[in-house]
C-alpha cells in the first residue's frame, strides 16, 4: 500500500473529530472518500498531509510511520495536496504559485511545469495574472497544477467540484483522470458523490468520524443505501448528465452529519436545477465565487 | 440602501482620484531602468542627509528642536517601523510588543555600559544578539498562535518586559538607568558643518546620521530578505500559511527567522537610543508606542519600504509639528489615521502584492485580519 491510515483519531480541543478512521491507497489508484458536512474528509485530508496530528493511531506512506513527521517534509516524501477552499496564494502570479509548487525540489522542474501548463491551458494564458483575481474554477485548475509541480506520488484533493459550474466540474474531472493516468495515484475528497464515485476505482464513505462503507465505486454507486444518502436517491431516476445534488437529501443511512441538507435550496425532484444555479455565475468571474470559509 | 450605495462610490471615487497619480508613478517606476532607480536611491540618502539643515526647522517644527525630534521620534521610528516590517508586512504576523525588543536593546547598552564599562561599538552587536534572542525565545512557545491569538501574547510580552525592568533593581526599577556613556568621539571628521563622529550631548545630528547608516542598511538587508527565498515562504505564509506548509516550507521556522529578525532591527534602534539620550527607563517603553509603530507599518503600506518610511515619518512628525495645538493634535492625529482607513485602507504607499491580497478579501493582512482558520482553530488553541 502506497498510503494507509491505521484507527486514525483526531481532535479539535476535546472534539473528536476522527474517531478510528482506517483506509489504503494502493499505488495507481483513485481512491474516492464521500461523505456529508462534517464528515471529517477534510481532516481526514490534513492529516494526512500533515497540517493535523492524530491523537491516536498511525499514517503510513511507503511503509514508513509518517505520524510526526512535519507537514513539509510529506512533501518532499511525495504527498501532494490541493486544499479546501483552493488555497492559492492571491497575492502572487499564477506563474509564482506554481512554482511556490516546486518550493521543496531541489532538483528541475521544468518537465512538471510544462506539464501543468499543459493539462489547464488556460493558466498559460493568465500567467501573469493575480491569483487572487481569477475566477472560482481557475484558481481551482491552479491548486492542482501547483500540486503536480512538488510531483508528488500521491496527490490528495479536497472537492475540486465545490463552487464550480457543472461544465467545469466535468472538465476539471476528467483532468484527475488524466493526471491519474500519467500515474499519480489519486485520494479525492468529494461531496459531488456522483461524480467521484465514477471516476473512482474504490470509494469510502465516511460518517461523522466512522468509515461505514468501503467498496468498489462502481458497487456504491449502485448501493441504494449511498444513492439515497449521497445521490440524490432513486426521486427522478438518473439524476446523471448535470453535476447532481451534492447534500443528501432524503436521509436513509443513519443520522446524516450535522448540518447535512444545509444547503436547503434543492428542493426534492430538482437536485441537478438546484445545484447548477448558483455554480453558474462562479464560472465567468467568479472573483466573488464562494471560497471555501 | 441607495444611500449606501451612494457612500461606496463616493469613496471609491476618492481613493481612485487618490492613487490615480501615484499608480503613475507606480507603473513608471517599475519599469524605470537600472540608472534611474540608482539615481534616485543616491537623491534620496543626500536628501536625508540636508534633512537635518536648520533654515529647514521653522517649517518643519517650530515648536520644538528640528535636529533633536529628528533622531526621536522620527529617526527611531522609521528604523523601528522598518524592524515591524519585516513581521507584520513580510510574514504577516501581528506583533502588539515590538517596543519589548527596543527596550531589550536600550537595557543591553544601559547596563553593560554603565555596571561594566563596555563601549557603544561592542555593545550594538551585543543588543542586536540579545534582542534576536529574545525575539526566538518568545517566539517559539507562540508562534503556533496565529492572527489575533498571537497579537494578545505578543502585548503580554511587551508588558512583561516592561514590568521586569521596573520591579527589577539591578535594571534601576522605575527610575530607570542613569548616565549611559555615549559613544567614543572622533573628532575633526567634519561634515556639512556637523563634526560627524563627535557625539556629545549637545548636537544630535551625528546620532542622527549613525541611525541613517542604519536605516540604510536596514533597507538593503530587508531588500535582499524580501528578494531572496527566505522572502518568498513569508509571502506564502502571509497569504495563507496551510498553504505555504503543504508546499514544503517550514513555516514554523521561517515565522521564528521573522520573529528574530525583526526583533534585531529593533534591538539595534535600541542600542542607539540609549546611547543618545544617555537615560533610559521603563516609562520610555509603553504599550502605546507599539502601537503607534503599527499605525505607522500599516499607515505607510505594510510590506512596502518606502510606504514604511512615509508612514514612520509622518507618525513621528505630524505630533510634533502641530504641537501647538496642544492636546487637540491626539484628536487631529486620531481623525487622520480614521480617514486614511477609509480611504485608502491599503496605506499610503501600499506594496501591490498586498493589494491584490486585499483585494481578493483575505484582508491583506495576512493572518494580521480577520483571517479565520476555517477548521476550528479556537479549538485548536484551547488543545495546544
Amino acid at each position: 500500500m502506497l498510503l494507509e491510515l491505521k484507527d486514525v483519531h483526531v481532535h479539535y480541543g476535546k472534539i473528536e473529530a476522527l474517531k478510528g478512521v482506517s483506509l489504503e491507497v494502493g499505488e495507481g489508484e483513485i481512491v474516492s472518500l464521500i461523505g456529508g458536512n462534517g464528515a471529517g474528509k477534510t481532516t481526514t485530508l490534513k492529516t494526512i498531509s500533515g497540517l493535523r496530528s492524530c491523537s491516536a493511531g498511525s499514517v503510513f506512506f511507503e511503509g514508513a510511520d509518517i505520524g510526526s513527521m512535519p507537514g513539509h517534509r510529506r512533501v518532499l516524501a511525495g504527498i501532494g495536496q490541493a486544499p479546501e477552499g483552493r488555497g492559492i496564494f492571491p497575492g502572487m502570479s499564477v506563474h509564482e504559485n506554481l512554482l511556490m509548487g516546486a518550493y521543496a525540489r531541489k532538483d528541475d522542474h521544468t518537465k512538471e511545469l510544462a506539464e501543468a501548463y499543459e493539462l489547464f491551458p488556460r493558466l498559460a494564458e493568465r500567467r501573469t495574472q493575480a491569483a487572487g483575481t481569477m475566477s472560482g474554477g481557475e484558481q481551482q485548475m491552479l491548486a492542482i497544477g501547483r500540486a503536480l509541480l512538488s510531483k508528488p506520488k500521491v496527490l490528495l484533493l479536497d472537492e475540486p467540484s465545490m463552487g464550480l459550474a457543472p461544465m467545469l466540474v466535468q472538465q476539471i474531472f476528467s483532468i484527475i483522470e488524466e493526471i491519474n493516468r500519467r500515474g499519480t495515484t489519486i485520494l479525492l475528497v468529494e461531496q459531488n458523490a456522483q461524480q467521484a464515485l465514477r471516476l473512482a476505482h474504490r470509494a469510502y464513505v465516511l460518517e461523522t468520524g466512522r468509515i461505514v462503507r468501503s467498496a468498489p465505486a462502481s458497487e456504491l454507486l449502485d448501493d441504494p443505501q449511498v444513492r439515497a444518502a449521497y445521490l440524490g436517491g432513486d426521486v427522478g431516476g438518473d439524476p446523471g448528465a448535470a453535476a447532481a445534488a451534492s447534500g443528501p437529501e432524503s436521509v436513509a443511512l443513519s443520522k446524516p452529519a450535522k448540518g447535512g441538507p444545509a444547503k436547503g435550496e434543492p428542493a426534492k425532484g430538482e437536485p441537478a436545477k438546484g445545484e447548477a444555479e448558483p455554480a453558474d455565475d462562479a464560472e465567468p468571474d467568479g472573483a466573488d465565487a464562494p471560497d471555501g470559509e | 440602501m441607495s444611500d449606501n450605495t451612494n457612500k461606496t462610490a463616493n469613496t471609491a471615487g476618492l481613493r481612485g482620484a487618490l492613487s490615480g497619480p501615484l499608480e503613475a508613478v507606480r507603473t513608471h517606476w517599475d519599469r524605470a531602468p537600472g540608472w534611474e532607480r540608482w539615481a534616485v536611491y543616491v537623491l534620496l540618502v543626500i536628501g536625508a542627509l540636508f534633512l537635518p539643515y536648520q533654515g529647514l526647522a521653522p517649517a518643519m517644527s517650530p515648536e520644538s528642536d528640528w535636529q533633536t525630534i529628528l533622531f526621536y521620534p522620527i529617526g527611531i521610528y522609521v528604523l523601528l517601523a522598518l524592524g515591524l516590517n519585516v513581521v507584520i508586512g513580510y510574514a504577516g504576523m501581528l506583533d502588539l510588543g515590538y517596543v519589548a525588543f527596543w527596550a531589550i536593546g536600550a537595557y543591553t547598552m544601559a547596563t553593560m555600559a554603565v555596571k561594566h564599562g563596555i563601549g557603544f561599538w561592542p555593545l550594538l552587536p551585543c543588543g542586536i544578539v540579545l534582542a534576536a534572542v529574545s525575539g526566538v525565545i518568545l517566539g517559539a512557545p507562540t508562534l503556533r498562535l496565529r492572527g489575533d491569538y498571537l497579537a494578545i501574547v505578543t502585548l503580554g510580552f511587551g508588558e512583561i518586559v516592561r514590568k521586569v525592568a521596573e520591579n527589577t533593581d539591578w535594571l534601576g526599577g522605575t527610575r530607570g538607568v542613569n548616565n549611559i556613556p555615549h559613544p567614543p568621539s572622533h573628532e575633526g571628521v567634519w561634515f556639512l558643518g556637523v563634526d560627524l563622529f563627535t557625539y556629545k550631548i549637545r548636537d544630535a545630528r551625528p546620532y542622527y546620521y549613525l541611525l541613517v547608516a542604519l536605516i540604510i542598511l536596514v533597507v538593503i538587508f530587508s531588500k535582499r530578505l524580501e528578494a531572496s527565498r527566505i522572502g518568498r515562504s513569508w509571502t506564502a505564509i502571509r497569504e495563507d500559511e496551510d498553504a505555504a506548509e503543504i508546499m514544503g516550507v517550514p513555516t514554523f521556522k521561517f515565522k521564528l527567522l521573522s520573529f528574530a529578525t525583526g526583533a534585531a532591527i529593533g534591538g539595534s534602534a535600541g542600542v542607539v537610543f540609549a546611547a543618545k539620550t544617555s537615560y533610559v527607563a521603563p516609562a520610555n517603553f509603553p504599550f502605546l508606542l507599539s502601537a503607534t509603530i503599527l499605525a505607522a507599518v500599516v499607515l505607510g503600506g505594510a510590506g512596502n519600504i518606502p510606504g514604511v518610511i512615509v508612514g514612520a515619518f509622518l507618525v513621528a512628525w505630524l505630533p510634533e509639528r502641530f504641537r501647538g495645538l496642544a492636546d487637540y493634535r491626539d484628536l487631529a492625529f486620531g481623525a487622520i489615521l480614521v480617514a486614511m482607513m477609509i480611504f485608502r485602507p491599503e496605506g499610503l504607499i501600499p506594496s501591490r502584492q498586498r493589494k491584490a491580497e486585499m483585494a481578493e478579501g483575505g484582508g491583506g493582512m495576512g493572518h494580521m485580519g480577520a483571517e479565520i482558520d476555517t477548521s476550528g482553530s479556537e479549538a485548536e488553541v484551547g488543545s495546544r
